[in-house]
């Protein structure tokens, strides 16, 4: 029997708080009516209604959407197929090239993966904008999906695609209606992975977006460089109360998902 | 081999190669080049038009000036150590607060433990510059933690802790925890409960179980959380520019500097290279962590 001892208690407690303390600070003081956001005046939403009226805002919000919503589907597909080479191609000319290149971009310090793609844009003569932002979140969101979901696939038991191409499927369809169920749940979180990783960054898209394109970290982080603002609180809390609904709520549906799948399992085995 | 596999291997290698190695070899050539008042701002540029005299040209026109340079302005090995000091301080910090979180969620009850699981990850899942922004209003001089201090009576002056390498500590930890904790729990969560009772059974006090049994036991996620932490750490942008103020030196944000402030794309680059080229060694020892771990579990 594991002890759960007043030290565990005070530790966990104590750790919790840290994690979240800063963020519930954050939410209070949006609520504040004061422009200063060290002197609590009372309860309002003004700054949320302020937020809303902020045509800069807005427009740098629906940059960052559009840009989240397309990078990370076109990085789940890459990611997707990269991780079928890693774990299923075999030997190939040049294997050891790919998978550096799908674990180098995770740990790359963001700085030299902006430069050198801002510098790759400017030497083949591409415009910046959105398009721009697209590929360079692409890149680097693709290889977290393809470790996402190659780990998934690593535990997969290949027999059963190989019984479906027995059966007389093609590859494409045996991976469609076979290893793409299984494997599911690992490229839907790839794809939320790749979709907050978008929505979140700012040093990649501060070197790839031209002075035309705003995305919301880069309007955040120029009205920050200010100073606190209670606009920019009202704003982190909609972004945090979002992506931990998104988060909490992706969850729960996998891990119902996973109950309903041992049932039939069990099931099956009975029947 | 058929078009299909080709396919599925081509499609995501290309483009691998177009936007990430070739970005990558147009810094190591600009980090060789050197700074001109032109557009684009650097010299020699490869004129293709031109032929073989044109590559002859262009090749002769390298070297490495730029990398002399940083050894000469001491700014630059400055900020590289300065990086990794701050990187190596957090990660020890890091590792204080994280393990004892990790002790406890493996410790805790099973249904406890995915929630306590979920709890941990959540905030990396939300917006890393918004969470480090939220730190700016608790460490301000009139930020809440000042302010808590004063109305506790604790201290009677505000302290300045924002816009120093404390602040920064604070961001990194604040930050990167989760990457602590995750890979440590892993490692204690597997642990035997059997090998804890038979060092009591022999006389082990459960403190010294504690040291003797659990922590070599864990080793391999202390030494997997340290990396994930302290790599990233290193050539971190956003946080010192944010917290740490004008007077916390760090690589990222030289980097940043020297391209958006100065326009000086050649050093940039090779500021870029070098970073690179510290990181390696952590990176290739985080590896072969890794390998011997997968190798231990056959």
């Amino acid at each position: 029997m594991r002890r759960f001892g007043w030290f565990n208690a005070t530790s966990l407690t104590l750790g919790l708080a840290f994690l979240y303390l800063p963020m519930v600070i954050l939410i209070v003081y949006s609520f504040n009516e004061s422009k200063l956001v060290t002197v609590w005046a009372g309860f309002s939403t003004k700054w949320y209604g302020e937020l809303f009226r902020n045509e800069a805002f807005l427009d740098a919000a629906w940059v960052t959407l559009k840009v989240a919503v397309v990078s990370s589907t076109i990085a789940t597909v890459l990611g997707t197929m990269a991780a079928q080479v890693l774990v299923r191609a075999g030997r190939f000319p040049g294997r050891t090239l790919f998978s550096g290149m799908i674990y180098a971009p995770l740990v790359m310090p963001e700085v030299i993966t902006g430069l050198s793609l801002l510098l790759l844009f400017i030497a083949i003569g591409l415009d910046r904008g959105v398009f721009t932002i697209i590929l360079a979140h692409t890149t680097f969101s693709m290889c977290y999906v393809s470790v996402v979901v190659s780990a998934r696939l690593a535990t997969f038991d290949r027999s059963l695609e190989e019984a479906a191409l027995d059966l007389g499927c093609t590859p494409f369809d045996a991976f469609r209606s076979v290893t793409l169920p299984v494997i599911a749940p690992a490229v839907i979180a790839g794809w939320l992975l790749a979709f907050t990783l978008s929505l979140d960054d700012l040093v990649i898209a501060s070197f790839a977006a031209g002075p035309a394109s705003t995305t919301l970290p880069i309007k955040i982080w120029s009205s920050i460089r200010l100073g606190v603002s209670p606009e920019i609180n009202a704003l982190s809390t909609i972004l945090i109360g979002v992506v931990s609904a998104g988060v909490i709520s992706a969850s729960l549906i996998s891990k119902r998902a996973m109950v309903l799948r041992a049932r039939e399992e069990r099931q099956a085995e009975q029947g | 081999m058929n078009i299909r596999r080709l396919l599925v291997i081509a499609v995501p290698y290309l483009w691998l190669l177009a936007l990430f190695l070739v970005p990558f070899g147009i810094v190591l050539k600009i980090s060789l080049s050197d700074l001109a008042i032109a557009r684009p701002p650097y010299t020699p540029y490869l004129d293709l038009a031109a032929g073989l005299a044109g590559l002859k040209a262009f090749f002769a026109g390298l070297d490495f000036d730029n990398f002399v340079f940083l050894t000469t302005d001491d700014l630059y090995w400055r900020a590289y150590l300065s990086s990794l000091w701050i990187a190596l301080s957090s990660t020890a910090l890091a590792l204080l607060v994280g393990y004892p979180i990790a002790y406890a969620m493996s410790r805790a009850t099973p249904e406890w433990r995915p929630t306590l699981m979920m709890l941990v990850i959540l905030p990396f899942w939300t917006s890393f510059l918004i969470r480090v922004y939220a730190w700016v209003g608790i460490l301000n001089t009139e930020g809440v933690l000042n302010q808590f201090l004063m109305l506790t009576g604790v201290i009677s002056e505000p302290l300045t802790i924002l816009n120093t390498r404390t602040a920064v500590y604070i961001g990194i930890v604040y930050t990167y925890l989760p990457f602590m904790v995750l890979p440590i729990y892993a490692t204690l969560d597997r642990l035997d409960d059997a090998l804890l009772e038979a060092a009591e059974d022999l006389g082990c006090s459960r403190l010294s179980a504690f040291w003797l049994v659990t922590v070599p036991l864990s080793k391999q996620g202390i030494i997997a959380g340290c990396f994930l932490v302290f790599i990233p750490a290193i050539g971190e942008f956003v946080i010192p520019a944010l917290l740490g103020g004008s007077e916390t030196l760090m690589i990222g944000k030289v980097l940043w500097d020297e391209f958006f402030r100065n326009r000086d794309w050649p050093v940039a680059s090779a500021v870029a290279i070098v970073l690179l080229l510290i990181l390696l060694i952590p990176i290739i020892l985080f590896q072969r962590n890794e390998q011997k771990q997968r190798e231990a579990e056959g």
